[in-house]
């Protein structure tokens, strides 16, 4: 059972792995390096707000302090356009969690709505330093060093460093959700006040799920910046960027590990590939709508979820249908429970 | 000197004075009642031995060390645990994950991120603890689908599961049925014979007289009578701060109080 579904990620994360291989035009594989920059954004985002229940809203912060660390780093150590430049993505990742670690811990010492409202507080102090400092070069952006590949090639070093950072944080979250510290960020999610009664602790807890989660997004941010190659406070710091990555997650799943990777993938593929179809910029929002309306409406724990239930009754229905009358229902224990605890 | 205890501890949100001078002795290897009528303070007392609301004034001691105002983790783990009165499990986590995350570990809080969820260990003592309250057989069940009754259980044996030297129920009986109670009233029993210390809200008088050594009786914030059960009975100021407080079922309190 357990080898079976690993057997499903390796073949999935083959398929991955051969895609720019067999598809070799310039507009699908833009696409794919999209795709998968929101997928590694998703995950993480889900291995704390999915985990913990805490919806955060301001990620953008992360993902544009990555971009920022990249074209800074890149244009001040007049770096040589070129794969080295691939270095600064895991240090995007650490400069997002050095700002994390003080944005966590003022914004998780409230909770739910009050949460999500300083979280998008914090991510525009962010937008507007951007644009008003001027290091960051202000509404006119920067350019990173020119990178020369060619045409045919450029997007595919950029595609497997974003799988890269799917793998690195998908492993996170599984390990998280593995470990100590994940059932303590499910136990927060339940009931945080009655964890905290157990001996959790809670505060350091939270903090160190935001700030983990903080990497990957960094990361994926300093990997846009030098696959865009100029960069504008408005699209790194970008509100829609946490609105399309709690979306994704919601629609492939909260809280399950594959869920965001699917949300991800349906999502940002569909609407890169619709945009460019259609030229029409707004045409994916109106069916993203009506698709969230049936999400919403027919899975609203989302698809994975949904799918991981089917499955599971239908197992039981046939389990049921095998040992109709040997097995104790489950429902029958509690009252034997109450009774024999008496005698 | 008394194990557990709370000297004049005052208490205000906003306009109302929920505490004011209160004050409870809880002594090692007692089974202790608190009761009162409603709004009298009793869990506004529990939350604040267990760390969840800071007292305007007065202390709480633990075994000689003063703990007032420490958080709810560190007073968990000096070792005082209690349940709420409305049950709280964590309901998308099975059983066992529930008597998990309660599991008490010396290591730094950090060291959580390198480790499994669990030790073989740790499962066997939160198994043996299920079965101990009955519930063994339900442990990968998610701890959502438990009946009220059940949710009682699972919250006596996750308190256990960190070995507190004092364990506060509130409201153990409340709103589950006679042979219930008389299985958790059991389990106390077994607990307190074993050396835990227990302090007890409850409503259901036969409960408290019946398990009881020692019974305070609240009345406005305040600690209004303490004694055995037969001296809380004989006293003549409990029943007219429960009748005075224009309590419902006066009939019945009558009784139960002045012992039928």
């Amino acid at each position: 059972m357990l080898r079976a579904r690993n057997l499903w990620w390796l073949v999935v994360l083959a398929a991955f792995g051969v895609f720019p291989l067999v598809v070799t035009n310039p507009t699908y594989t833009t696409i794919a390096v999209f795709t998968v920059i929101y997928m590694a954004c998703a995950s993480s985002w889900n291995m704390f707000s999915g985990y913990s229940g805490y919806i955060a809203l301001g990620s953008a912060a992360f993902y544009g302090t990555g971009a920022y660390t990249m074209a800074l780093l890149s244009i001040h150590l007049h770096m040589a356009p070129g794969a080295a430049m691939f270095w600064l993505v895991p240090l995007g990742g650490l400069v997002a969690m050095v700002f994390a670690v003080p944005i966590g811990w003022i914004a998780l010492r409230v909770r739910r709505h009050t949460f999500v409202v300083i979280t998008i507080a914090i991510f525009f102090i962010f937008q507007l330093s951007a644009i008003n400092f001027g290091f960051t070069g202000g509404t006119s952006g920067l350019n990173l060093p020119f990178i020369t590949w060619g045409y045919q090639y450029y997007n595919v070093p950029f595609y497997y460093v974003g799988l890269g950072l799917v793998i690195v944080a998908t492993t996170l979250s599984a390990l998280v959700r593995r470990s100590r510290f994940g059932m303590q960020l499910l136990a927060i999610r339940d009931d945080e006040d009655r964890a905290l009664g157990l001996g959790v602790r809670t505060h350091a807890v939270k903090v160190t799920g935001f700030t983990l989660s903080a990497f990957a997004v960094g990361s994926a941010g300093a990997l846009y910046a030098m696959f865009v190659g100029q960069i504008y406070p408005q699209f790194v710091y970008d509100p829609m960027f946490d609105v399309s990555i709690a979306l994704m997650t919601f629609l492939g799943g909260l809280g399950t590990l594959s869920g965001p990777l699917l949300g991800a993938l349906l999502l940002e593929a569909s609407q890169q590939y619709l945009t460019i179809q259609f030229s029409n910029g707004s045409l994916y929002l109106i069916l993203f709508g009506a698709l969230f309306l049936i999400v919403i409406m027919f899975m609203p724990q989302g698809i994975v979820v949904a799918l991981r239930d089917r499955v599971t009754r239908r197992a039981e229905r046939e389990r049921a249908a095998v040992s109709a009358n040997e097995a104790p229902l489950v429902h029958d224990v509690p009252r034997d429970v109450a009774v024999g605890g008496a005698g | 000197m008394a194990l557990l205890s709370a000297t004049k501890v005052t208490k205000s949100f906003g306009g109302l004075q929920a505490l004011s001078a209160c004050s409870l002795d809880v002594e090692r290897g007692s089974i202790s009642g608190l009761i009162g009528p409603n709004g009298s303070g009793k869990t506004t007392l529990f939350n604040v031995i267990t760390g969840y609301v800071t007292p305007d004034t007065g202390t709480v001691t633990f075994d000689g060390v003063d703990i007032t105002a420490n958080r709810p983790d560190r007073i968990f783990a000096r070792g005082i645990g209690r349940t709420f009165q409305l049950t709280r499990i964590f309901a998308r986590m099975t059983v066992l994950e529930n008597m998990l995350v309660a599991t008490r570990h010396e290591e730094s809080w950090w060291r959580g991120l390198l480790v499994a969820k669990s030790s073989a260990a740790d499962v066997a003592k939160a198994l043996e603890l299920l079965d101990f309250v009955g519930i063994a057989g339900l442990a990968e069940l998610q701890a959502g689908a438990l009946s009220y009754g059940q949710r009682k259980l699972l919250e006596l044996a996750y308190v256990l599961v960190a070995d507190p030297d004092v364990i506060l129920l509130d409201e153990p009986a409340g709103g589950v049925n006679l042979t219930l109670i008389n299985a958790i009233a059991d389990k106390i029993r077994t607990l307190n014979q074993a050396g835990k210390t227990f302090l007890i809200v409850e409503h259901n008088m036969e409960f408290v007289m019946s398990l009881c050594d020692r019974v305070t009786v609240m009345h406005q914030g305040c600690d209004l009578v303490a004694g055995t059960p037969a001296e809380v009975r004989a006293d003549s100021r409990v029943l007219d701060a429960y009748l005075g407080g224009g309590d419902e079922d006066e009939d019945d309190l009558r009784e139960a109080v002045a012992g039928a």
